[in-house]
């Protein structure tokens, strides 16, 4: 059979995203309906991919950072930080391609930071990007002087969030875009097999000539560049920048979707498309509990129980379960398919 | 000349000291300023003690209850006339307040109370957060008359006792209107991001927001949220769909000026006023006054003039 690779290393998850929409659509009847609305693509559906905007973006970096060994718990806070300046250059008077500039040079310092404490000096990943986590929401509550920063005046920036070009919306255009030049930047070149390389031990790769310092912190810089880019839009979504609330939590959901999507936190081997459709599979969860209309002290619970099984499937055991299930089956048809042949 | 001027200034010393016998020294300890709402009671207090001649120690506790228990040992070593306390959590409070008593300094709570016996403390100035949500239920129950409306509700953090006494005190206003009918009610967390996703939901769950006649949400950051949804699913916020919320926080009262949202109810930041008047009151005239002082809840509109609340409101670091 000549099905794709790609789809076939990602069967569970095409299944499992299948399954919830399935889900989805049968607890809120209109989950597929698409209309057009001002000129835009209007839907459920179309908000599963809008909403999901800061996930994805987020998961593409993880994906990186997770691939190397390491983790960057520190997105969620650098939305926070990349919003509150983006808010501050637009409110005081820049041109939006100076803001862009601004907010993107933000995140990358941050990323650069992340990336110096883990490559430079060496420091384990989940406690160096712990720091920028825990004093990021204190420096973009420096910047926003402790306010929600609101550009309701500026259009151009707030295009960014809630524009559309080609019917969509500019967040979905966005992450489309950024998945699409990662993909093709890991997977085109050397650079993938590099970072998986340096996963599996970064000790050998170093020795057999793999820069791995410059590596580490060009994957932890691009995290960072993804972080800026999920909160220039987080931001541009409400006209403002909230420092207490952007993108909280998020770096959890960042890791999950690519734990969802097949990348183990151990490095190696990774699948950017994979998260991409981890992503997805969590924010169709989270915008089908919100049209299922339940009361919403059943939201984490609902989220956590479908993970678990989400999980579980996934789960290595249950991969061998299965694998031994398909080999028995393949092995009883043989088995009969011979006698067939010794009747005749 | 120089004894005249000798005698003006001697006069204006005596003058200052006997002022300043008569002023009052409080102490503050306020919780921090994680919130604009809480930077703007911040300000209200100090402009409250200003308006009173009172000199007012202000101790900011960066959200810890040992920072809030140190300051207040300071006060008592300072020897201030009273102390005003916004406690950031309900318990552990009974040694400090004791030492307050034995000192006979008389300590009064702000916005939030604590779990300690009665006698420790003078009164307590808070909001009645059920009564929030009773004025913003009665207001909707007036507006809409005898018409139908299918009412969606943002509420608050799930479990948080805002969101609870909220949602109470709506529940409790509408009972009875047959006419009146929640059909959607789901957490907003408090913020703007997920008011708005929340909303797009329910547009689309309601028939794009046709069936959807009015919006209740805890707080007017999820309602801000909420009407860039309604605006982006093509309805307008304010005529297709009634917007109610609380807090009063400066961002309404543009969108009330813009004619996109309906009515909001104020957590107001002074909470200081009362808690001064009660105090005079009982240094004065030993007037005992009530262990709960309830602040108004005052109900805004686009009549109430929003230019001129918002620039008002805009100045107190909200």
């Amino acid at each position: 059979m000549a099905v794709p690779t790609i789809i076939r290393e990602r069967t569970p998850q095409l299944i499992v995203l299948a399954v919830i929409l399935a889900l989805n659509a049968i607890i809120s009847p209109g989950f597929f309906s698409i209309e057009i609305q001002n000129d835009r693509l209007y839907g459920s559906l179309i908000d599963v991919l809008n909403r999901g905007a800061p996930v994805t973006l987020l998961a593409i970096g993880m994906t990186l950072v997770i691939a190397t060994k390491g983790i960057d718990l520190s997105v969620g806070a650098v939305m926070a930080i990349v919003g509150a300046v983006a808010a501050s250059l637009i409110t005081s008077g820049y041109s939006l391609p100076a803001t862009l500039a601004g907010a993107l040079f933000v995140g990358l310092a941050c990323g650069i930071w992340n990336g110096a404490l883990v490559a430079l000096l060496d420091i384990q990943p989940i406690i160096a990007t712990l720091i920028l986590m825990v004093a990021g929401r204190g420096i973009a509550q420096l910047i926003t002087e402790g306010v929600i920063l609101t550009f309701n005046d500026k259009p151009e920036l707030i295009f960014v969030g809630s524009g559309s070009f080609l019917s969509l919306p500019m967040p979905v255009i966005i992450w489309v875009v950024v998945a699409i030049l990662a993909i093709l930047v890991v997977r085109r070149s050397a650079l993938g097999l590099l970072i998986e390389a340096i996963g599996v031990n970064r000790r050998a790769s170093t020795l057999s000539g793999v820069n791995s310092r410059v590596i580490l912190l060009a994957v932890y810089a691009v995290s960072g560049l993804c972080a800026a880019t999920a909160g220039v839009i987080a931001a541009a979504d409400i006209k403002g920048a909230d420092a207490n609330n952007a993108g909280l939590w998020l770096e959890m959901d960042a890791i999950l979707a690519v734990v969802i999507g097949g990348t183990s936190l151990l490095g190696g081997r990774f699948s950017l498309v994979g998260s991409l459709m981890g992503a997805m599979i969590i924010q169709s969860l989270n915008t089908g509990i919100l049209m299922a209309g339940f009361p919403p002290e059943f939201n984490l619970i609902i989220k956590a129980a479908i993970i678990l099984i989400i999980l579980i499937v996934q789960s290595p055991a249950s991969q061998a379960a299965m694998a031994n299930f398909r080999a028995n089956r393949q092995t009883v048809a043989i088995k009969t398919e011979s006698r067939e042949h010794a009747a005749r | 000349m120089r004894t005249l001027n000798l005698l003006a200034a001697t006069a204006f010393a005596t003058a200052l000291s006997v002022s300043s016998a008569f002023a009052l020294t409080v102490g503050f300890s306020q919780i921090g300023s994680e919130s604009g709402w809480r930077a703007a009671e911040t300000s209200v207090t100090k402009l409250e003690a200003q308006k009173r001649g009172i000199d007012l120690k202000f101790a900011d506790a960066q959200q810890k209850q040992e920072n809030q228990i140190k300051a207040v040992r300071s006060f008592i070593a300072q020897g201030v006339d009273a102390i005003l306390i916004a406690p950031v959590v309900a318990t552990g409070w009974d040694a400090v307040l004791k030492e307050a008593k034995e000192a006979n300094i008389p300590v009064i709570l702000l916005d939030r109370t604590v779990d300690a016996p009665q006698d420790l403390y003078l009164t307590a100035v808070t909001s009645d957060t059920v009564f929030e949500g009773k004025v913003a239920g009665e207001w909707l129950v007036k507006e809409v008359g005898d018409k139908p409306c299918n009412i969606v509700e943002l509420q608050g953090t799930t479990g948080s006792s805002p969101a609870i006494n909220r949602k109470k005190g709506f529940d409790e206003a509408i009972a009875g209107k047959a006419n009146l009918k929640i059909v959607r009610s789901q957490t907003g967390d408090f913020t703007r991001t997920k008011g708005k996703e929340v909303m797009e939901s329910f547009i689309k769950a309601e028939g794009g927001g046709k069936n959807i006649c009015a919006l209740y949400a805890h707080n007017d950051d999820m309602a801000v949220g909420a009407i860039q949804a309604i605006k982006e699913a093509g309805l307008k916020p304010g005529k297709d769909i009634l917007v109610v919320s609380i807090d009063a926080v400066p961002d309404i009262f543009q969108a009330f000026i813009a004619g996109e949202a309906n009515a909001t109810v104020e957590l107001t930041p002074n909470m200081a006023g009362p808690a001064f008047d009660a105090l005079d009151a009982y240094l004065k005239d030993k007037k005992e006054p009530a262990k709960w002082i309830q602040t108004e809840s005052k109900l805004y509109t686009p009549a109430d003039d929003p230019q001129k609340v918002y620039d008002e409101k805009k100045g107190l670091g909200y």
